[in-house]
């Protein structure tokens, strides 16, 4: 399992109530499953990896983050996930609005812009970066609303979104991915 | 052995009151098992069929001498595997596999009860099979699982049952019937009364059948479990058994001779008057009815775990409706999965050959029983 699922697994509290949106494959699920809390379920838009989802005997439900959250009830959950597909939603400032909505506690995971590599990469090269992190080309991403952690701050601190992180500038130069824990 | 003798019945000595006002009692409710229940008592399945459906989901049917309705889903090593579970196929009251029906004798005038058999619902054939618990005194089921019809009991048994299952496996339905579903389950009906066979509905005793207007209303149905796609591949203009156009009435095209052989295979094995009967039961079939419109107050009560399944390109019992029972299951924080099975087979996909489908359920149920 990648490292970002251990980060946010071990920010989730033991037998919380957790919505995983974007499940993927769920992998990162199956780990909280079983190691944290059996209360979760997932939402997940492609159809082969709810295939996998239920394969693996997980509760996940077929359907669009930027369409299908406003199903559940205000403050339904004690965490909602979110995985590193902020930046791929058409509206992301709604389904954050929802995530927190829906959530005690949202955690929200970011592919930083802001990292060393992505700035040297538009410096010297003069493209749009390709890192490990962000794959994809300019023409193919399904990336729509990049970020840097700064920005993403910046957004929760206009609208007053408790959000917890120490030490901004430094992990904005060298952190490929920002992990946030979101509070109302 | 006789035909009849086939057909295993538990004869229902409790009073049930039906929703239409009357009350029956010592009447009959056929159903059929596969596999073994096991000690605990924890591996049993309750399968409920659709329209057309009966107690013959797996195996041969031994009336019809056809593959059970079911075969691709339900049998040893298969989706609902028999070596693993106990499944009880229940019919329906009203229906016309062994169950108390409207071609059942009336005590009173000796005669069939044709269209004085009262109206059923949903609600009162799902009332009748939970006699089939105890029967096998069975304390709580591990799943109920149905398609189309089949889906519309489970909801109602859970509703109605909250506790009595771990699991329920609605697929392709509605938990309240559509102007356009009700629409044409009329169709349906008027062309069965339109037949002068019909006689009422006392066609039995005046020895007539109302052949010619129930493959009518087969034959539009069936269109309706298939999907414009799906037609237009499996026959789209090709001609039956001819090179050119006869002009005349004939069955020139394929598609034409296909629905007529399904017209005619279905008289056969169905009766009139509970088609009659049961497309009424889907009719009257409103879950939030009850409460206040609310459909999510339907399952307040229950702890079972909820899996729907719905299928692309089914315009009968579309996505989106199968999608309402999930939100209002989520409005109310329960357990619920959900998944819509790409395929081209319209809503009788659930009784196919589709391997997204079919490995769904078997995955869904193997993992949950894990669990229980």
């Amino acid at each position: 399992m990648k490292k970002e699922f251990y980060n946010i697994a071990n920010l989730v509290t033991k037998n919380a109530k957790i919505l995983d949106v974007g499940c993927g494959n769920g992998e990162l699920m199956k780990y909280i499953t079983e190691n944290i809390s059996k209360d979760i379920r997932g939402i997940e838009l492609s159809k082969s990896n709810v295939q996998k989802c239920v394969e693996k005997g997980l509760t996940v439900i077929e359907g669009d983050a930027e369409k299908d959250l406003k199903q559940f009830p205000d403050n339904s959950f004690d965490f909602v996930i979110l995985s590193q597909t902020l930046q791929a939603f058409l509206d992301p400032e709604n389904v954050l609005n929802e995530l927190l909505r829906i959530g005690k506690k949202a955690i929200v995971s970011i592919p930083n812009f802001g990292h060393w590599k992505v700035r040297l990469h538009l410096l010297l090269k003069g493209t749009m970066p390709v890192t490990e992190n962000l794959p994809n080309e300019w023409y193919n991403t399904p990336n729509l609303h990049m970020c840097t952690i700064k920005d993403f701050e910046n957004y929760c601190k206009q609208r007053n979104i408790k959000i917890n992180l120490k030490n901004l500038k430094f992990q904005n130069l060298f952190s490929e991915l920002g992990i946030f824990i979101l509070e109302k | 052995m006789s035909e009849k003798d086939k057909i295993k019945t538990l004869l229902v000595k409790k009073p049930l009151k039906l929703d239409c006002g009357q009350t029956i009692s010592d009447f009959p409710l056929a159903y059929e098992t596969y596999g073994k229940l096991n000690d605990k008592k924890d591996n049993a399945i309750l399968v409920f069929h659709a329209l057309t459906g009966d107690q013959f989901a797996s195996g041969t049917n031994p009336i019809t001498k056809k593959d059970g309705w079911w075969n691709y889903a339900l049998g040893p090593g298969k989706a609902i595997d028999t070596d693993k579970y106990f499944v009880i196929a229940a019919n329906v009251i009203g229906g016309c596999m062994g169950s108390f029906g409207p071609s059942d004798i009336n005590p009173e005038t000796k005669k069939p009860y044709g269209t004085n058999f009262p109206v059923i619902t949903i609600n009162d054939m799902v009332n009748a099979q939970y006699n089939l618990l105890e029967y096998f005194k069975i304390e709580k089921l591990f799943c109920v699982i149905g398609g189309s019809m089949g889906g519309m009991q489970v909801l109602q048994f859970v509703s109605n049952f909250p506790n009595k299952t771990h699991t329920a496996i609605p697929i392709a339905c509605t938990a309240s019937h559509s102007a356009q579903n009700i629409a044409l389950n009329e169709l349906g009906r008027q062309s069965i009364m339109a037949d002068r066979n019909w006689q009422d509905g006392f066609y039995e005793e005046k020895n007539k059948q109302p052949d010619k207007g129930l493959a009518v209303a087969r034959m539009a149905a069936h269109i309706t479990y298939l999907s414009k796609a799906g037609l237009q591949e499996k026959f789209g203009r090709k001609l039956q058994e001819r090179d050119d156009l006869k002009f005349s009435f004939d069955a020139d095209f394929q598609i034409e001779s296909y629905l007529r052989y399904q017209g005619s295979v279905f008289v056969d094995r169905f009766d009139a008057n509970s088609y009659l009967y049961i497309t009424r039961a889907m009719d009257y079939f409103d879950l939030t009815k009850k409460f206040g419109g609310n459909l999510s107050k339907a399952f307040e009560k229950s702890n079972t775990k909820f899996f729907i399944i719905s299928f692309t390109s089914d315009w009968l019992y579309p996505t989106s409706e199968n999608r309402e029972i999930v939100i209002a299951l989520n409005a109310i924080g329960k357990d619920v999965g959900f998944v819509e099975i790409t395929s081209d087979k319209g809503h009788d996909s659930f009784l196919l050959d589709v391997p997204d489908f079919l490995n769904t359920v078997r995955n869904f149920l193997n993992k949950s029983y894990e669990k229980i």
